[in-house]
């Protein structure tokens, strides 16, 4: 009956035994999953990082991750096989290629249009003020109207 | 009324843009793996766990590989899809029971219908990540080289088989 009980108390170790090893025992590999997490995109909620997302996948992409850090693959290395599978979408900062160039330019496009659109409708307004002159008869009325306001208050 | 006409062209552009955007699906992200060959792995079978499944085995034909799992709402969904295209019979379809328990797999082919000559069993999901699967189901056509020609993300439709995989199989067969 003993060595039941004792079979028994042990059995918890064996369990522990199968699960993966989180590496947490190790904080230089731990930190290098944290740098790369952020900048991946989890697929299946994708406006989270590969670091926030609880889903399945993010789950087993991290375990991958994890195992090529173990294996000494370089950032470049692990960014690249998950290129491969999930195209550049899987990376928070798309990289500059010929169809994101419109990603890239853009903001800069529109940057340069606004400056240049300000520009003009400033040239144009001031052309507008020096284009009216007031004459002495428009300027005796103004006087005239501003002081009744006077009186009145 | 001519001050008016430049800000309506640029709402009018912004409308077709948002108008454009509106029938995109975010959840379609282009696969880098069309046109690339299907990554080799060697899995168990689903209902003869002796035996094992690989992409070279069905070398020589076209083919579709539909990942799928018992827990997963689309697969359902799909399935009638599957069963009909299995008893027309143009195109083998060879299922993944993807990240699946193995009594929960067999039950759903029992009470659904099974379409697939073989189902290859990928419990831990890493087979999926080679082919980067982030929604089951996914459905990919192979074809006689072993290269990947389409992606399905989701559910297949009668659409979808109609329009595109049944006329891209037929193109495949034929070459």
């Amino acid at each position: 009956m003993k060595w039941l009980m004792l079979v028994v108390l042990l059995m918890p170790g064996l369990a522990w035994a199968g699960e993966a090893k989180p590496l947490a025992e190790d904080p230089v590999a731990e930190a290098r999953l944290k740098h790369l997490a952020v900048e991946l995109r989890c697929l299946v909620c994708q406006n989270q990082t590969l670091a926030d997302s609880n889903a399945p996948l993010a789950e087993d992409l991290r375990r991958e991750v994890r195992e090529m850090i173990a294996k000494n693959m370089s950032d470049q290395e692990i960014i690249d096989f998950l290129v491969q599978r999930y195209g550049d979408f899987v990376l928070y900062r798309p990289p500059v290629k010929a169809t994101t160039t419109l990603l890239w330019i853009g903001p800069f496009l529109l940057l340069v249009g606004g400056g240049i659109a300000l520009v003009l409708v400033l040239r144009r307004r001031g052309q507008a003020m020096t284009d009216t002159p007031v004459t002495d008869e428009e300027h005796r009325r103004v006087e005239q109207l501003l002081s009744q306001g006077e009186r009145r208050s | 009324m001519k001050r008016f006409l430049l800000p309506l062209a640029v709402f009018a552009v912004l409308v077709g843009f948002l108008a454009v955007g509106l029938t995109l699906n975010p959840r379609e992200v282009p696969s880098p793996l069309v046109g690339k060959p299907a990554p080799a792995f060697l899995l168990p079978q689903l209902h003869d766990q002796e035996k094992t499944f690989a992409p070279a085995d069905m070398a020589g034909q076209v083919w579709l590989l539909n990942v799928w799992a018992s827990w997963c709402g689309g697969c359902k969904e799909e399935h009638p899809v599957l069963m009909q295209m299995a008893q027309a019979g143009n195109v083998p379809i060879y299922g993944m029971d993807y990240k699946d328990r193995r009594e929960d797999a067999l039950s759903w082919l029992r009470r659904q219908g099974n379409p697939y000559p073989v189902t290859a069993v990928d419990a831990e999901g890493r087979i999926g990540i080679d082919y980067g699967v982030y929604g089951v189901p996914e459905t990919y056509v192979i074809d006689k080289q072993g290269v990947i020609r389409y992606k399905q993300i989701g559910p297949l439709d009668d659409e979808v088989v109609a329009k595109t995989i049944m006329p891209l199989v037929k193109e495949l067969q034929a070459k």
